[in-house]
C-alpha cells in the first residue's frame, strides 16, 4: 500500500478503524474510549475514522467533532515528531509558564495550539494542569516531563530534538 | 399533590413539577432564556434562578422539582442582581447591532435586556469573531448573535432526530458547530428550519429574498404573480399583533395587491392539483403493483432528509412535486398561453411558511423547458416585513378575494397545511375514484389530533387501505426504518418535516419560549385551517372546478404525459457530508 495515495491513506485509516471497533459494542457512550483508542493508533482523529464511528453508533458527525474539539487529548491534526505541552494551569501559570509558551511559538513559528512546523518535527499545546504542581512550571516533550522548568531548559530542548531529527 | 409558596402565593402541583412549570401555572413569570419546554430543559444559562428558603446558593427554577413545603422567593433584590450579572456576561460577547438585526423587536435577549435596564455593560473583554454562513439557499447562522443557549441544538438532536449541529470547543471557544464547522449547505441539516424557531436571538434565521422580490416588482419588464400557502393566512396575523388562529386570507390578498402584486394566487389552488396526481399515484401503484406505501413529497426538508438518509428508499416517494412549484409550473405554462403573456416574463413569488421551500425552488429539476417553475419563495415573516416595509396598516384593511382564474380552492386544498390533511385531501378523493361515486364522508380525524404517528385502517371499494400520518422526523426516521427492515404495514403514508405540519414550519412567526410552554400554539393555527375546510362549498379537490378545467383544456387527466412534464419530479441520493466543500 502507497503511503502518498491519499485515497489508499482514507481505506486504511477506515480499515483500521473497523479493527478498533470491533473491540466496542453499539453503544453510544463508548464514543470517548473509540476516540482514545483512534487517537493513540493514528496521533489525530482522521476525518474517514470520525465518519465510520458516526455509522457505528449511529452518532451525528457534529457530536464526534463536538467531543473532539472539547477534550484537549483529541485533535483534528497529527501531531509533530515531537509535541511539546506547555502546562498553564493555576500553579504553573503563576509560576510564569506564560514566558515558556511564548518562547516556544517564537521558536516554532507557529501560532496556534495544535499546529505542526512545516517540517513535521514539532507541534505544541496548552494543557490545563499535568497533574504535577510541585513541579511547577511544567511542560512535556511528548511523554518527557520538565519540572521546575526554564526557557534555558526548552531552548536546550528543543537543539536538542532539532539537531538529532537532522541527522 | 405537592403543595409550596411562591412569592407569598400557596402553590399545589403534581409531584415531578419543576419550580418554573408550577409558577407559570400560578400566573408568576419567571424569566428564562436556555429553556425550551420538553425540548432543552438543562438549566444553563442561570437567568431563571429562584431563592429557595434554607438553600445555599440560587436555584435553576426549569430543572428543580418542587418539594413539600418549599418556599420560594422569585425577584429578592438579590436574584435580580444574579440574573443581571448574567445578563452582563453574555451581553459582553454578543454582536450588540440590534437596529440593523432580523430579530430587533423579536427578541428573547433585547426583551431580557429591557426588562432588567441594562443600560452599559461592565465586562469588556476579547469578543468571538465567527464567519457568517449563509451558503445555502435557505438558512443564515450568525453565531456573533449566539448565547450558547443550546435551544437549535436540542432541537436539531432531540426532536428531529438529526444532530447537524452541536456544542463544540471549550471554555471561551465553546460554540454550537457542524461536524468540522462547516455550511448546514454541506452538512446532514435538512433545512427544515425548526432551529431558527428556537432560537432567542438572530444567530438563526431564514436567508432573505425580499429586496429581489421588491426589485421585481419594480421590474416593468415582469409579470410578478404571487401564490400563498395554506398556513400562512392563519399565522401572518400574529406578526401583527392579532391572536394566535387568526384567519387573515382576505386582508392578506388585500396587502399583497397593495404591495404591487399583478395577480394573486392560492397554493390551496395548487394543493387541490396536487392531490388530482398524487391520489392517481397511489391508485396506480395499489392496482399495477407500484412501490408501496407511497409517501407523500409536499415536504422539501422530509425529501432532502430522505435523498441524505434513506437512499434505497427513494422509489416509495411520491413522484408529484410539492403544490407551489405544481402551481408556478402551470402558471408559467397554461396561464401564460391562456393570457397571452410571455412565460419569460412571470416572476413567480411563493408566500411559505417554510424555508426549505427556498432550498427546493432552487432545485435544478424545479424548472420545464428551461423555465424555472418558482422564481423567489419568501417566508411568512419575510411577507409580514414587506408589509411593514410598504407601510400598510394591516390589521385594519379590507378582506379581498384570491384572482380567478387560479383562485378557487377546495376545503381539501386547505388543509394542506397542517399534520394529516394531505392524507386526508388525499383519500377523499382516492375513495370517490375507487368505489366511482362521490362518497358523504368528508372529515377523516383519524388522521387529526396530535399523536405522533397516527395510523388508520380503510375499507375502500373492498380493499383494505392501511394509512399513517407522520410528522417531525424523528417520526420519519422510523417510518423509514420499517420501510428499510421490510416491517411497513401501510400502503400510503403522509410525513411533513416539521412537527405539527406546516402550521408550524420554519418560516412561520417565531414565538417566545413562554409562549410556547403556556399556548397551543399549533392547535390554534390547526383549528383555523380545520374552520375554513369546513366553511368551504367545494371540500374535495377532484370537485374544484378549477380542476375540471384545467384538466380539459391543458393536462388531459391525471398522470398524463403532460402532467408528467409539468407536475412531476425525481429524487436521487445526495451525500449526507460533503465536509471538504
Amino acid at each position: 500500500m502507497e503511503s502518498n495515495c491519499g485515497n489508499c491513506a482514507a481505506l486504511k485509516v477506515q480499515e483500521e478503524t473497523l479493527k478498533i471497533l470491533e473491540n466496542y459494542p453499539r453503544e453510544k457512550d463508548k464514543l470517548v474510549a473509540i476516540l482514545n483508542d483512534v487517537q493513540e493508533r493514528f496521533g489525530y482523529v482522521p476525518q474517514q475514522a470520525q465518519e465510520e464511528i458516526s455509522k457505528y453508533l449511529n452518532v451525528p458527525m457534529a457530536e464526534i467533532y463536538g467531543v473532539i474539539t472539547f477534550y484537549s487529548r483529541f485533535t483534528l491534526k497529527p501531531k509533530g515528531k515531537y509535541n511539546i505541552s506547555v502546562c498553564m494551569g493555576t500553579a504553573c501559570f503563576v509560576k510564569g509558564s506564560q514566558a515558556i509558551l511564548d518562547r516556544v511559538k517564537d521558536r516554532l513559528k507557529i501560532e496556534k495550539a495544535g499546529d505542526v512546523t512545516a517540517d513535521g518535527k514539532f507541534s505544541y499545546d496548552d494543557v490545563r494542569c499535568v497533574g504535577a504542581c510541585g513541579l511547577a512550571p511544567v511542560f512535556m516533550i511528548n511523554d518527557e516531563v520538565y519540572g521546575n522548568a526554564t526557557v534555558k531548559m526548552l531552548d536546550e530542548a528543543i537543539d536538542k530534538y532539532s539537531k538529532e531529527s537532522e541527522e | 399533590m405537592v403543595n409550596l409558596i411562591i412569592d407569598g402565593k400557596n402553590v399545589s402541583v403534581e409531584e415531578g413539577t419543576t419550580v418554573l412549570a408550577a409558577a407559570q401555572k400560578y400566573g408568576i413569570d419567571i424569566p428564562t432564556l436556555c429553556f425550551l419546554k420538553d425540548i432543552n430543559e438543562v438549566g444553563d444559562c442561570r437567568m431563571c434562578v429562584v431563592e429557595i428558603e434554607g438553600r445555599r446558593g440560587f436555584a435553576a427554577s426549569c430543572i428543580e422539582k418542587v418539594q413539600e413545603g418549599m418556599i420560594v422567593k422569585t425577584h429578592t433584590p438579590e436574584v435580580l442582581e444574579a440574573r443581571k450579572m448574567m445578563l452582563d456576561l453574555i451581553l459582553s460577547n454578543h454582536h450588540k447591532d440590534c437596529l440593523t438585526c432580523i430579530r430587533d423587536g423579536n427578541c428573547e435577549l433585547q426583551n431580557l435586556a429591557k426588562k432588567f435596564g441594562i443600560k452599559k455593560i461592565n465586562y469588556e473583554g476579547s469578543m468571538n469573531e465567527h464567519e457568517i454562513d449563509d451558503k445555502s439557499p435557505s438558512i443564515v447562522r450568525d453565531f456573533n448573535k449566539c448565547v450558547l443557549c443550546r435551544r437549535c441544538a436540542a432541537t436539531c438532536k432531540n426532536v428531529q432526530d438529526i444532530g447537524a449541529i452541536s456544542s463544540a470547543g471549550r471554555g471561551f471557544e465553546s460554540c454550537i458547530s457542524t461536524a468540522y464547522n462547516c455550511s448546514l449547505n454541506d452538512v446532514d441539516c435538512t433545512l427544515c428550519g425548526q432551529c431558527i424557531e428556537s432560537c432567542p436571538t438572530g444567530a438563526l434565521h431564514e436567508k432573505e429574498n425580499i429586496d429581489d422580490v421588491w426589485k421585481a416588482l419594480n421590474d416593468e419588464d415582469k409579470y410578478v404573480v404571487v401564490q400563498t400557502a395554506p398556513a400562512v393566512r392563519v399565522a401572518l396575523g400574529e406578526e401583527f399583533g392579532m391572536e394566535i388562529g387568526t384567519n387573515v386570507a382576505g386582508k392578506m390578498v388585500t396587502a399583497l395587491k397593495e404591495i404591487g402584486f399583478d395577480k394573486v394566487f392560492d397554493t390551496n389552488t395548487g394543493a387541490d392539483l396536487t392531490i388530482m396526481e398524487e391520489a392517481n399515484e397511489f391508485i396506480e401503484r395499489l392496482q399495477n403493483g407500484g412501490a408501496l406505501p407511497m409517501i407523500t413529497s409536499c415536504s422539501p426538508g422530509w425529501v432532502r432528509f430522505a435523498e441524505k438518509n434513506y437512499p434505497e428508499n427513494l422509489p416509495h416517494l411520491s413522484s408529484c412535486k410539492s403544490p407551489h412549484q405544481m402551481f408556478g409550473a402551470i402558471v408559467k405554462s397554461y396561464y401564460a398561453e391562456k393570457f397571452n403573456i410571455p412565460r419569460e416574463k412571470i416572476c413567480m413569488v411563493s408566500i411559505m411558511p417554510c424555508i426549505a421551500k427556498k432550498y427546493e425552488s432552487s432545485r435544478e429539476e424545479m424548472e420545464v423547458d428551461g423555465v424555472r417553475d418558482v422564481d423567489y419563495v419568501l417566508t411568512t415573516r419575510e411577507l409580514a416585513r414587506m408589509i411593514k416595509q410598504a407601510n400598510i396598516d394591516f390589521a385594519s384593511l379590507a378582506d379581498d378575494k384570491f384572482d380567478d382564474p387560479m383562485g378557487e380552492a377546495s376545503g381539501a386544498g386547505a388543509i394542506f397545511g397542517t399534520t394529516g390533511g394531505v392524507m386526508e385531501a388525499a383519500i377523499r378523493t382516492a375513495v370517490d375514484t375507487l368505489e366511482g361515486k362521490s362518497i358523504d364522508k368528508i372529515a377523516y380525524t383519524e388522521v387529526r389530533g396530535e399523536k405522533q404517528i397516527k395510523e388508520a385502517t380503510l375499507n375502500v371499494a373492498g380493499t383494505e387501505v392501511k394509512i399513517a400520518v407522520a410528522s417531525g422526523l424523528a417520526n420519519a426516521r422510523k417510518i423509514m426504518e420499517q420501510i428499510k427492515n421490510g416491517t411497513c404495514p401501510y400502503h400510503f403514508v403522509e410525513i411533513m418535516a416539521c412537527p405539527g405540519g406546516c402550521v408550524m414550519g420554519g418560516g412561520q412567526p417565531i414565538k417566545s419560549s413562554k409562549i410556547r410552554a403556556t399556548v397551543d400554539v399549533a392547535g390554534l393555527r390547526k383549528a383555523a385551517i380545520y374552520s375554513i375546510d369546513e366553511k368551504s362549498t367545494i371540500r374535495k379537490s377532484h370537485e374544484n372546478p378549477v380542476m375540471t378545467k384545467l384538466y380539459e383544456e391543458f393536462l388531459e387527466k391525471p398522470g398524463s404525459h403532460v402532467a408528467h412534464k409539468y407536475l412531476h419530479t425525481s429524487y436521487s441520493a445526495k451525500p449526507k457530508y460533503e465536509l471538504g466543500k
